[in-house]
């Protein structure tokens, strides 16, 4: 191993700045206890945390988000999984064409299904309801929790299978007492990506949401884009809060290096 | 282990009801989107059940949506290059840190991917704004407040803050497939730092740099919350252009147009691009 010399480490600190300042500011604005949005230099407060927690329209998105995001991602793993064991497991007509059909929502542009979508519930009649805003959702973070589940079950060792086979275990006992244990972590990791995810989709969710179903991304871009004061910030700093927990949980348990490859 | 010879019924029962969801899903409402954007439209009628190919033949004629174009890719270009000129080196000074230190920065750059791009937009809206902390900075060291929030520069600034992760792993991920010691072998074999560098290490870090590339330009290209929260009314870009032609002026065909163009263009650089990536790949790695 070799060094980095000076002039390296001064380059990595001005990239840590520019990573963390926008990040950091959010959180110092949001202890302000001015009105406007200022850094808090006469002390801090949680008033602006407050009025968030005041404010019916933001106290129901975030709970519309949660559902919302924990939906998808649970039934994202129900198609993930048996979709990722077939396609792992078996060479079939039509494979190929699955796998790509799958993973294809990681490579159209999120704008683009939102007006797909807008359309084919304007057809449909379905625009509003959040039972298809789950469905949209649902299309969005698969691809994330296939992409784990795949890694994990080529990374497996078949032979437990092979043994729990021949000691008399049927394909459903093998899954459930020794398959689906040896790719749960893929599965978990793949949650809590898909979780994130839906939780923080903003350019899909903009175009098939209702005044009833607005997300927190959405409800966040709305108020952003009328009034601007301190208590976006402490949504904002809400939100790093959040997500630095579930990054913190997803890379004590699998490495966020690990499950963040290849990610786009 | 090689997959179980071929049988069909097993893993279409498997896949199918996801298969199902995913047609319905993706498939149908991108035909119906194709569909709608021949659909003639009437400003006070709405769409009309006649085709055409006005919107396509408008959008590309038309300087107002060309210069759109033009921004979007030129944004798109520049966020790229300055993406890679800061996350290749990034990603080189990370992997020749010890652990625990490489793991701890490594979090810190790709972190912000999960912080939703709302949130990060708004932090950039606050110290990009005429009395944010880069024009207070810039007045202590006397120099004129500038005007950076709504012009092309904050948008540029915001998406490289947001695209840098998507440079970074994939260098990281290039840079972790090549063995230290080939680098020190250079050395001892009378080639120079910077020789060694060139030789050496950029190869690898190519591949993917390459690949960053990719991900970083079509995501800028179509981004949607960095420009429509720091470019303001008139920097439009594609995917702006698209919200307002839905949400605001009503005309979804012309909309729909755009978006498809926007997809096509995606696509044709996704592939072009991997047809390079892989040939470069075939050539470099024998």
């Amino acid at each position: 191993m070799h060094k980095n010399g000076p002039v390296a480490l001064i380059f990595h600190i001005l990239v840590l700045t520019f990573v963390l300042a926008p990040l950091v500011i959010i959180c110092l604005v949001a202890f302000t206890p001015e009105n406007t949005l200022s850094l808090p230099t006469a002390g801090l407060s949680l008033r602006w945390f407050e009025a968030v927690f005041a404010h019916p329209d933001f106290v129901a998105s975030f709970w519309n988000s949660i559902w919302l995001a924990t939906l998808s991602a649970t039934l994202a793993v129900v198609f993930a999984v048996p979709a990722g064991l077939a396609i792992s497991r078996y060479t079939f007509p039509g494979r190929d064409f699955l796998n790509a059909l799958f993973l294809s929502p990681l490579i159209i542009p999120h704008l683009v299904l939102g007006v797909a979508f807008l359309r084919l519930f304007a057809l449909i009649g379905a625009t509003g309801s959040f039972a298809w805003l789950v469905a949209t959702h649902i299309i969005i973070v698969t691809p994330y929790v296939l992409r784990l589940v795949l890694a994990a079950l080529s990374g497996l060792d078949r032979s437990a299978e092979q043994a729990a086979r021949t000691l008399g275990a049927g394909e459903w006992t093998t899954f459930r007492r020794v398959t689906a244990p040896m790719i749960l972590p893929g599965i978990t990791g793949g949650w809590l990506l898909a979780f994130i995810n839906s939780f923080d989709e903003l350019t899909m969710s903009i175009f098939v949401t209702s005044p009833a179903t607005v997300t927190l991304p959405v409800r966040m871009y709305m108020y952003a884009t009328e009034s601007i004061d301190p208590m976006m910030a402490a949504v904002s700093a809400l939100m790093i809060a959040i997500t630095a927990v579930a990054m913190l949980v997803l890379d004590r348990a699998f490495g966020l290096d690990r499950i963040l490859v290849g990610q786009r | 282990m090689t997959p179980r010879p071929s049988t069909f019924a097993v893993p279409w029962l498997l896949a199918g009801p996801g298969a199902l969801f995913f047609v319905g899903l993706v498939l149908l409402p991108l035909a119906l989107t194709v569909i709608l954007s021949f659909h003639a439209y009437d400003y006070s009628t709405g769409i009309q059940n006649t085709f055409t190919l006005s919107h396509y033949v408008a959008v590309v004629t038309d300087g107002y949506y060309l210069e759109i174009f033009a921004r979007t890719l030129r944004i798109a270009a520049l966020t790229t290059l300055i993406c890679a000129a800061i996350g290749v080196p990034e990603a080189y000074i990370l992997s020749r840190m010890r652990d625990p230190w490489r793991s701890i920065f490594l979090l810190v750059i790709i972190g912000p991917l999960l912080v939703s791009v709302v949130v990060r937009t708004f932090g950039w809206s606050m110290l990009l704004g005429s009395q944010g902390l880069v024009n207070q900075a810039l007045q202590l060291l006397g120099f004129p407040p500038v005007r950076i929030l709504y012009t092309e520069t904050a948008i540029v600034v915001a998406l490289v803050h947001v695209m840098l992760p998507f440079m970074v792993i994939p260098v990281w991920t290039a840079l972790q497939k090549l063995d230290p010691m080939v680098e020190a072998a250079a050395w001892t074999l009378g080639a120079s730092h910077f020789t060694a560098l060139r030789r050496v290490v950029m190869p690898q870090a190519t591949l993917g740099m390459l690949s960053g590339s990719l991900i970083v330009f079509g995501l800028s290209a179509s981004a949607f919350a960095v420009p429509a929260l720091l470019g303001g009314r008139r920097l439009k870009m594609a995917a702006t252009l698209v919200y307002d032609e839905y949400l605001q002026e009503l005309n979804w065909p012309l909309g729909a147009t755009i978006a498809i163009i926007v997809l096509a263009a995606n696509l044709c650089i996704m592939l072009a691009y991997n047809r390079m990536v892989e040939a470069r790949a075939r050539r470099t790695l024998g």
